[in-house]
C-alpha cells in the first residue's frame, strides 16, 4: 500500500509486510522517511491512499468512521509531541483512555494512581503539562497509552526526552506488556534502546519504502501485509 | 456558574475550559431571547386586539338612512325591534352624530344646512340571517340600507394582521439568525479545541461523545442567556402592559391574556432546544469531516 498527503508524492510506497500479534518491533530510518506517517497507518489516524491494511484481522482501509474508534481503543499511541491535554492534570490525561472507556471512576482511580506511580508521577499527580518537564510530559504521555493494557502499542520516539534510566524502565514496560500479548512497534533512532532489546525485529524505511533489515537485529520482518492479529 | 455545576461536573466535562465557551453563546441567546419576546409580545398584543375588535363588531351592524328621509329613522328602528332575529337596536342621536362631524367639519357640523343621515346600531341574535333583516326594515323603509360594521373595520384589521404576519416573520428570522450564530459559535469552539478533539479521537472517542461535551456547554451558555434574555424582556413588557393598561384607562384589561404570557414564557426553551438542536447537528457535521 501506499500513502500520500494531498497531491504531493507518496510518502510510503509499495508497503507490504505483516505485523505478528505479540511481536515486538523498531521501526527505524532517518529522518522523513516516514516513519511517523506508518504509525499513523498503524494508531489508525491516517487512511492508505492506495492498498489495504488489515488491523486485529480487519480490513479497515475502508471501514466506516463509526467503526474505527472500537479499534482505536484497544491500541495505545505514545506520540512523538506527547499531546497531553494542556489544562487537564496528569492524572485526567492518564484517565482519559479510561474514561472514554466508560470505566468506573473507583476503577480508574487505582490504576492512574498506580501506573503514575510506576512512571515515577505518583506525586505529580495533580500536575498540569505545562508545569511539567519534558520528560515527565513523556511519561504521562506512555501512562497514557498503556493504561488500557492495549493490542497494540505504537510509540513516535518514546525515549526521546528522559534520561538512561527512565529510557531503560520504560522499555522494561513495553517488554512486559509485550509479554503478556501486547504488539509493539516504537520507531527511534536510538540505537541503544534497540540493541538492548535484541528479541525484537527490526524494520527501516528509506525514503518511504521498507528496505532490508539492518542486520544487527533478529528476525527480519516478514514482506507480505500490515496485519496484527489478536 | 450554578449552571456549569450541574451541567460540566463530570471528569469528562472538564475536558474543555469553561471560560472560552462562554461569550458567543451565551450573549447571542440573550439577545435573541430578549428580542425575539419583545416582538412575539407585541404580535400577540396585535392579535388579541384584532380579536378584540373582530368579536365585539361580530352580529353588529348600521341601518343607515339618507338625510332627506330621515325621520323615517323610528319606523325602521320600530320594524327591527319587533324581528325575532334582532338582539338590540341603538338609534344614533343626531347630536352624537354632528360631535363626531365636528371632528372633520368644524362648527359646520352644527350647521342645519348641513344633511345627516339618520342611523342605528342593530346587533342580531347569533346565526341570524341580515340580509332578511335588512329587506324587513327595507319593506318599511325604502331608504334604509344595512350594512355589517365588520365591513367598515376590514381595512384597519387587515392592517392589524399584516402586522401580526410581519412580527411572526420578524421571530422566525431572528431564530434563523440565532442559529446561524450558534453554528459560527460551534465551529469556533470545535476550531479553538481541535487539538483536544483530536486526542480524543484518537484515543478511541466517538463523535457523540466529543459532541456531548461541547453540547454541554453550549446547553449551559444557551439556558443562562435564555433566561437573561427573558427577565430582561418580561420586565419591558411589564412595563408596556402597564403603560397601556394606565394610557386605556382600564387598568382590568391586560394587552396580553393568559395563552399569550404561556407562550411567551415557551420561548426561551425554544431558543434552547434550537441552538443545543443546531450545535449537536453542527458538530456532527463537522467532525464527520475528519478521520
Amino acid at each position: 500500500m501506499g500513502l500520500r498527503y494531498g497531491t504531493g508524492a507518496e510518502v510510503l510506497r509499495d508497503l507490504d509486510f505483516t505485523l505478528s500479534g505479540g511481536g515486538f518491533y523498531f521501526l527505524t530510518g532517518a529522518s522523513g522517511a516516514g516513519k511517523t506517517s506508518l504509525l499513523k497507518l498503524l494508531y489508525l489516524a491516517q487512511r492508505p491512499t492506495r492498498g489495504r491494511i488489515r488491523l486485529f484481522g480487519e480490513d479497515l482501509s475502508e471501514a466506516p468512521r463509526e467503526a474505527l474508534p472500537d479499534f482505536r481503543r484497544r491500541i495505545g499511541v505514545v506520540f512523538q509531541d506527547f499531546r497531553l491535554i494542556r489544562h487537564l492534570s496528569a492524572y485526567d490525561n492518564v484517565a482519559l483512555p479510561l474514561r472514554i472507556a466508560g470505566r468506573d471512576e473507583a476503577e480508574i482511580g487505582s490504576a492512574v494512581r498506580e501506573m503514575l506511580d510506576w512512571v515515577g508521577l505518583g506525586d505529580r499527580a495533580g500536575a498540569r503539562p505545562a508545569t511539567l518537564s519534558g520528560g515527565e510530559q513523556q511519561r504521562v504521555a506512555i501512562a497514557r497509552a498503556v493504561i488500557t493494557q492495549p493490542d497494540l502499542l505504537v510509540a513516535d520516539e518514546p525515549t526521546g526526552n528522559v534520561d538512561s534510566e527512565m529510557a531503560k524502565r520504560l522499555l522494561h514496560l513495553f517488554s512486559a506488556m509485550n509479554g503478556f500479548g501486547t504488539t509493539v512497534v516504537v520507531a527511534t533512532h536510538d540505537l541503544g534502546l534497540i540493541a538492548s532489546n535484541p528479541g525484537a525485529e527490526l524494520m527501516r524505511l528509506d525514503s518511504g519504502a521498507l528496505v532490508d533489515p539492518t542486520g544487527s537485529l533478529k528476525n527480519p520482518p516478514r514482506m507480505d501485509r500490515i496485519e496484527v492479529r489478536p | 456558574m450554578i449552571l456549569d455545576r450541574i451541567f460540566l461536573a463530570s471528569p469528562e466535562a472538564r475536558l474543555l475550559p469553561a471560560e472560552k465557551l462562554h461569550a458567543p453563546t451565551l450573549a447571542i441567546t440573550a439577545i435573541m431571547t430578549f428580542a425575539m419576546m419583545i416582538v412575539a409580545g407585541a404580535g400577540l398584543a396585535l392579535a388579541r386586539s384584532a380579536s378584540a375588535v373582530t368579536s365585539g363588531a361580530a352580529n353588529k351592524y348600521v341601518i343607515e338612512i339618507p338625510a332627506a328621509a330621515s325621520s323615517r329613522l323610528p319606523v325602521a328602528v320600530a320594524t327591527a325591534r319587533s324581528l325575532k332575529a334582532v338582539r338590540n337596536v341603538t338609534p344614533v342621536p343626531q347630536s352624537e352624530m354632528r360631535e363626531t362631524l365636528r371632528h372633520w367639519l368644524g362648527d359646520a357640523a352644527s350647521s342645519a344646512d348641513l344633511p345627516v343621515p339618520a342611523m342605528a346600531t342593530v346587533e342580531l341574535a347569533a346565526g341570524a340571517d341580515p340580509e332578511a333583516v335588512a329587506a324587513a326594515v327595507g319593506k318599511q323603509v325604502p331608504e334604509a340600507s344595512m350594512s355589517a360594521q365588520s365591513t367598515e373595520l376590514k381595512p384597519i384589521l387587515g392592517s392589524l394582521r399584516a402586522l401580526q404576519w410581519l412580527a411572526l416573520a420578524l421571530v422566525a428570522l431572528m431564530a434563523a439568525a440565532m442559529a446561524a450564530a450558534v453554528v459560527l459559535a460551534a465551529r469556533g469552539a470545535l476550531d479553538t479545541h481541535r487539538s483536544t478533539v483530536e486526542i480524543m479521537h484518537g484515543i478511541g472517542a466517538t463523535d457523540a461523545q466529543v459532541t456531548r461535551l461541547f453540547e454541554r456547554k453550549i446547553a449551559a451558555d444557551a439556558i443562562a442567556g435564555a433566561l437573561a434574555g427573558a427577565i430582561a424582556a418580561a420586565l419591558i413588557l411589564l412595563l408596556l402592559a402597564g403603560g397601556i393598561a394606565a394610557a386605556s384607562g382600564d387598568l382590568t384589561s391586560a394587552p396580553l391574556g393568559l395563552p399569550e404570557i404561556l407562550l411567551l414564557a415557551i420561548m426561551p426553551i425554544i431558543v434552547v432546544a434550537i441552538a443545543v438542536a443546531v450545535a449537536h447537528r453542527t458538530l456532527l457535521r463537522a467532525l464527520r469531516s475528519t478521520l
